[in-house]
């Protein structure tokens, strides 16, 4: 089978694999690289637990044609903890018991990365509208978008 | 199965690999080609996709907007020249999908996908396939199965004397959006307090976006009031296909269709 070589910066640092032809961006992250952060939620676009950053802007990864991130920057949950130091959101969406199956969090996470990358402050609607894309089958949106708020209080620097 | 991808610079080599081959589809913005491929379609082993520039244009030329194919919903939100299209392509997904859903991929988006074409065709719009001359959208839709072989290069829409006179809305189950339950796309010019020329789309109401052809007859020389739209309401369903899905059943559709007709021609929604 046809092997296409993709190198691109995950998490910031540089990746080099070889990828079948055709697969995912997600595919080529769990199986090639080994970052299990993004999940295998329901493959058609509907659930968002797979959502990584490309260029800062969230993707579905599972409907990511992989060796379109060629030469691209992609982030995953994997990447949000500075070696014991965890990310202002990661520390709220534990204080705010945000994760129940824990199974919609990656992608959750990665879509209010994206939100307070761009918009620091952002009010309860765009929290909404930022995980629209995302479901949470526990149906516990209200403690996520709390933690949110919460991470983007902290003034984004290390939370509590 | 195997696949193999072929990238083009050109989109009318793209097209003319895609017309050459049985077994191959087109990737826009992969949100439903590659949903097929996770999903182990095996009516295809070749993917083609193009990276020419031409694709991620938007532009006025003389009375048209040109929107290349390759937009994103994303794009569309973003730029001046297609501000007005932004509370479409808002309700087109979530984030993630906005940042990769294209305006050539809506095209091809089967029922009860496909809202921002509902717009593009409410807006008498015009497509430009690779290698082609442009063709009306409704010309495209009533043949999409068998326009699946063409690679889309823009979308070309008239200018709005009156960017007001457009409307819009979706209805979902789920806040803040959902798949679409029905969307109306409206263009409603007046000349001294009457309608002239008005264009009704509906999204999720057949096997593809329609025209409502009975309304728009209906409300021909009308004024926008309870009065003026009664018998474009009486006709609201005339011509509508529902399908029944998991969303509503085609008895839901057929009901709530001249409710929400009445609301936004009256203005009583946003």
């Amino acid at each position: 089978m046809a092997k296409k070589p993709i190198q691109f910066q995950l998490n910031g640092s540089g990746q080099a694999i070889f990828a079948e032809e055709g697969s995912n961006l997600l595919d080529v992250l769990r199986r090639g690289v080994g970052d299990l952060s993004p999940k295998y939620g329901c493959g058609q676009g509907t659930c968002g637990t797979c959502t990584v950053l490309v260029n800062g802007e969230p993707r579905l990864s599972c409907l990511t044609l992989a060796e379109t991130v060629e030469g691209q920057s992609v982030e995953t949950t994997a990447g949000l903890a500075h070696g014991p130091q965890l990310h202002a959101l990661q520390h709220a969406f534990m204080d705010n018991f945000a994760a129940q199956c824990g199974y919609c969090t990656p992608g959750m996470l990665m879509a209010a990365k994206a939100l307070l990358d761009r918009n620091p402050s952002p009010s309860r609607e765009e929290v909404v509208e930022a995980i629209s894309g995302n479901i949470c089958r526990c149906t516990g949106y209200e403690p996520i978008i709390n933690a949110v708020l919460a991470a983007a209080q902290s003034g984004g620097r290390r939370y509590g | 199965m195997p696949m193999s991808v072929k990238t083009f610079a050109q989109v009318d080599e793209a097209a003319r690999a895609l017309a050459a081959s049985r077994s191959a589809r087109y990737l826009g913005g992969g949100t439903l080609i590659m949903r097929a491929v996770n999903y182990g379609d095996q009516s295809f082993d070749t993917i083609i996709r193009t990276t020419d520039p031409r694709l991620k244009q938007i532009a006025q030329q003389g009375e048209m907007l040109v929107i290349g194919a390759g937009i994103t919903m994303s794009e569309i939100i973003a730029n001046r020249e297609t501000a007005f299209l932004a509370p479409v392509a808002r309700t087109v997904g979530g984030q993630a999908i906005r940042n990769m859903a294209t305006v050539g991929g809506n095209l091809f988006a089967a029922s009860p996908y496909g809202d921002f074409t509902a717009a593009l065709l409410a807006l008498d719009a015009r497509i430009v396939p690779a290698g082609g001359q442009p063709i009306s959208l409704e010309e495209f839709l009533n043949a999409r199965e068998r326009n699946a072989g063409l690679v889309i290069v823009s979308v070309q829409i008239p200018r709005l004397r009156d960017v007001n006179a457009f409307r819009y809305v979706k209805v979902s189950r789920v806040k803040p959006k959902g798949i679409a339950v029905m969307s109306i796309a409206a263009v409603l010019p007046m000349q001294a307090g009457r309608l002239a020329n008005a264009r009704i789309a509906h999204g999720a109401l057949g096997p593809r976006p329609l025209r409502a052809l009975a309304v728009e007859r209906a409300l021909e020389g009308r004024s926008l009031d309870e009065a003026g739209i009664a018998q474009a309401l009486a006709v609201a369903t005339e011509g509508i296909d529902p399908p029944s899905d998991p969303i509503a059943s085609d008895w839901y559709r057929r009901q709530i269709a001249p409710v929400h007709l009445k609301r936004l021609l009256l203005g009583q929604r946003r």
